[in-house]
């Protein structure tokens, strides 16, 4: 049944990944990675991890992809540019290489499972919010914080960024 | 009932989707679909860390925290990304990554 779960969200995931890289449209890209995003977070919760499946959704799904989409319509990024290619050998041999990464990646995956051990049944309470938060707030504290000065210098460069732009415009 | 999907088969997707965010990338030249290819990656190494929780450490509470952090970083970077488009695109009335090219030799 688990494995039936797998494979059916792996190729949602992974159609949805094409689809979005392959699309001219870039709201139907942002629409495909919203999709992606959702079969990620059932990935999660067949890994026994519902509050990163919760974030996926809210976060990533739904802070982001909204930002995405909305940056998008303001600026009628919509539009395809699939004009001339400047440098024509580049896609082909971005092809290979990815082709080529992937490939090393599923070998590593496979070669190195003998450092593998059987998944513990027994851990299902560590991927509860009550366990990861307490941690959060106690043993990780300094990251914490740091991610939070993080997200403050995010903010006042944002606004600086779209903020100067307009005064210039004024200016003219 | 945990055990029965291999690890293998979780790195392998992880790779995959890494493998296609990285050529979307590259090979996009719309700045919002280059970030959105670089969501992409971020997320498969998301699955990744999550992955090596469940399989190696099922007791410790590290990479779940770490998946916490990536998260944000990628909320951070995309915020400030898209930013960039809106100033790029304010300045140039384009989102093409060939044509902003100011600080090119």
């Amino acid at each position: 049944m688990e494995t039936v779960i797998f494979i059916t969200t792996a190729i949602v995931a992974v159609g949805a990944a094409l689809g979005m890289v392959l699309s001219s449209n870039a709201v139907h890209s942002a629409l495909f990675l919203i999709l992606n995003f959702c079969a990620v977070a059932v990935m999660y919760l067949l890994l026994r991890a519902p509050f990163m499946a919760a974030v996926q959704v809210t976060v990533y799904a739904g802070a982001i992809m909204v930002l995405f989409l909305f940056v998008i319509m303001l600026l009628g990024a919509e539009k395809a540019d699939l004009g001339s290619e400047p440098i024509g050998w580049q896609k082909p041999v971005g092809v290979l290489l990815g082709a080529v990464l992937l490939a090393e990646g599923i070998y590593v995956a496979y070669k190195g499972i003998k450092l593998v051990d059987a998944p513990i049944t027994a851990a299902l309470g560590i991927g509860q919010p009550t366990t990861l938060s307490a941690v959060l707030f106690s043993k990780y504290l300094l990251p914490f914080e740091v991610i939070s000065i993080l997200l403050l210098v995010a903010i006042v460069g944002t606004v600086v960024l779209t903020r100067r732009t307009v005064k210039l415009k004024e200016a003219e | 009932m945990v055990g029965t999907i291999p690890i293998a088969w979780v790195l392998t997707l992880a790779a995959g989707l890494f493998c296609i965010g990285l050529f979307g990338a590259l090979s996009r030249r719309n700045t919002v679909g280059i970030l959105m290819g670089i969501e992409l990656m971020l997320n498969s190494v998301n699955i990744n860390l999550v992955a090596f929780w469940r399989y190696l450490r099922p007791m410790g509470t590290a990479g779940l925290t770490f998946t916490v952090f990536t998260i944000a970083v990628a909320a951070a970077e995309v915020a400030v990304g898209l930013a960039m488009v809106i100033a790029i695109y304010r300045a140039r009335q384009t989102i093409n990554a060939d044509e902003a090219d100011t600080l090119k030799g």
